[in-house]
């Protein structure tokens, strides 16, 4: 396989705080990578950092050209969409504003059609079409924050903890759903997760951080089958 | 009743044009969460460049709508030279610039133009007063030339596709990037809109109240006060808020306080919505569940 994203030494920090301490991952064309690590291990950063949310260090890069020190929203438009924690969607705007402004660097005529898809994979968003996003529940947002990146055509979707604070029932759906897209759109996922039984079961490669630095890289299904490694880092 | 009519119409009138500026105001406050205390000296600035045109002999209207554009450019200008690089400035730092800002334009009119106040023309004049003395002819042009500018500026934010990206960039600048909006250009434009929508104002109230480089000061006021009692944080809102005060403005100087003390009238309804709505009749209460 290829690696459609690839960093190499990646440093990031908030201010004065450094957080990451030089990561060396890929993230695979066509696959789900998972990066799992217990609170303040630096998951959520490693995602901002991709995007340029924050200043980094050492390289990232995406398909053939390198994306650290750009823009957040020229790299969106290279074909990264994140779905952050807290989900990023436009609470005070409709489930259909916020549709449009997934599409919103898109001019191709397939919008319309996959406005449709993802009324097809989240049914519960075609009801709520004309309400005001912020009065979505947990698992209706999750959902929102996932079409809303999948319109934008990416071909890489990260995701932060997209369980978190849900009903397990909820995000079993989820799951469902995400194992859904990766097949039929084809696009590669980076899932950042706690719940680390649910991201093995779903990833064909993963990542263990802790502090800042990646301890475990290998086969998702080897990681899970390994008892050393769940009993001391996954805590299960 | 006639003079109550009367009153009326010509409150509809000025608040049309309070109504406009107050939505100058929103657009800005909604983008920086600050007034820009600046927004009538711009204004009045930009009536001064279609009266610079007016006296070149170009035609009013080819006069009007290029002293938008120039306007509308000038708005972009200032935005992306003093207050991008201000961008995470503190509060008192942005009040600052503002005050400075409405300093500096009031003085450059001054110096362009001198402080002899000028007739400015307007293009309405032809009718006289119409509906049996009701209504002059520039009232009635004008509340038609402010109403549509607020439609079209209402349709703009609705249902165009860099209206909705302006509105998202305001209220979310961080997942407006994420979609791909260029958040920062999404402010020079609201900047250039706001600047449009006051030289619209700027030049439909110069014929009233006369052009010299302190005209909008008043008006801001005034214009500030109908934003605040609609809503800061609402453009529609705001609207109506200008066109109320608009109305009180010109009932309570007839009927309650007299010419003089309309503008304490405005003072009043500044502190009276403070006290008693914070957020405005029409203030947004954000639903929020988690």
């Amino acid at each position: 396989m290829t690696a459609l994203l690839e960093a190499k030494g990646l440093t990031a920090g908030y201010g004065q705080t450094a957080v990451l301490h030089g990561l060396d991952f890929v993230v695979e064309e066509g696959g789900i990578t998972t990066l799992l690590g217990a609170n303040g291990a630096g998951k959520t950063t490693t995602l901002r950092a991709i995007c340029g949310m924050i200043r980094t260090g050492g390289e990232i890069r995406f398909g053939a050209e390198r994306i650290d020190g750009r823009a957040t929203e020229d790299i969106v438009r290279r074909g990264i969409a994140h779905v952050p924690d807290g989900r990023g969607t436009f609470m005070e705007m409709t489930v259909e504003e916020n549709f449009r402004l997934g599409a919103y660097i898109r001019r191709d005529p397939e919008v319309v059609a996959d406005f449709e898809r993802m009324f097809a994979y989240f049914p519960r968003l075609k009801q709520r079409y004309r309400q005001q996003a912020g009065t979505l529940s947990g698992g209706e947002q999750q959902m929102l924050a996932i079409a809303r990146a999948l319109l934008l055509r990416p071909r890489l979707l990260l995701l932060d903890e997209p369980s978190f604070g849900l009903a397990p029932l909820v995000v079993q759906e989820i799951f469902g759903i995400m194992q859904r897209i990766r097949e039929e759109q084809g696009v590669s996922i980076l899932l950042v997760e706690q719940n680390a039984n649910l991201a093995l079961e779903l990833a064909d490669r993963a990542y263990l951080l802790e502090t800042g630095r990646i301890v475990i890289a290998g086969p998702a299904a080897e990681i899970r089958q390994d008892e050393a490694i769940r009993r001391s880092y996954l805590g299960y | 009743m006639d003079g109550l009519a009367h009153q009326l119409i010509a409150g509809i009138a000025t608040g049309g044009i309070y109504a406009s500026v107050a939505l100058a105001l929103v657009v800005i406050y909604q983008a920086t969460h600050h007034i820009n205390f600046a927004q009538g000296a711009m204004a009045t600035f930009s009536t001064y460049i279609a009266y610079m045109l007016i006296q070149a002999e170009v035609p009013y209207w080819a006069a009007f709508f290029a002293t938008v554009a120039l306007s509308f450019i000038i708005g972009v200008l200032i935005e992306r030279i003093l207050l991008r690089p201000m961008h995470n400035a503190p509060v008192l730092t942005h009040v600052g610039i503002f005050i400075g800002l409405l300093l500096a334009i009031s003085d450059l009119c001054g110096w362009l133009f001198d402080y002899t106040v000028k007739s400015f023309p307007t293009p309405f004049d032809a009718g006289g007063p119409m509906l049996g003395g009701l209504i002059s002819g520039h009232e009635l042009g004008s509340t038609a030339v402010t109403l549509s500018m607020l439609i079209l500026i209402y349709l703009f934010f609705r249902h165009t596709s860099l209206g909705l990206a302006m509105r998202a960039a305001a209220y979310n600048p961080v997942s407006s990037r994420l979609v791909g909006i260029r958040v920062g250009w999404m402010l020079a434009v609201g900047w250039g809109l706001a600047a449009a929508i006051g030289a619209v104002a700027g030049m439909m109230i110069a014929p009233v109240v006369f052009l010299e480089p302190n005209m909008m000061l008043g008006i801001l006021l005034y214009a500030f006060a109908g934003a605040l009692l609609g809503g800061i944080d609402n453009p529609g809102g705001a609207v109506l808020g200008g066109f109320a005060v608009g109305i009180i403005e010109n009932l309570g100087g007839a009927y309650l306080v007299g010419t003089e003390l309309k503008l304490t009238l405005a003072l009043i309804i500044i502190i009276g919505v403070l006290l008693i709505r914070p957020n405005g009749l029409f203030g947004r209460v954000l639903v929020s569940r988690v």
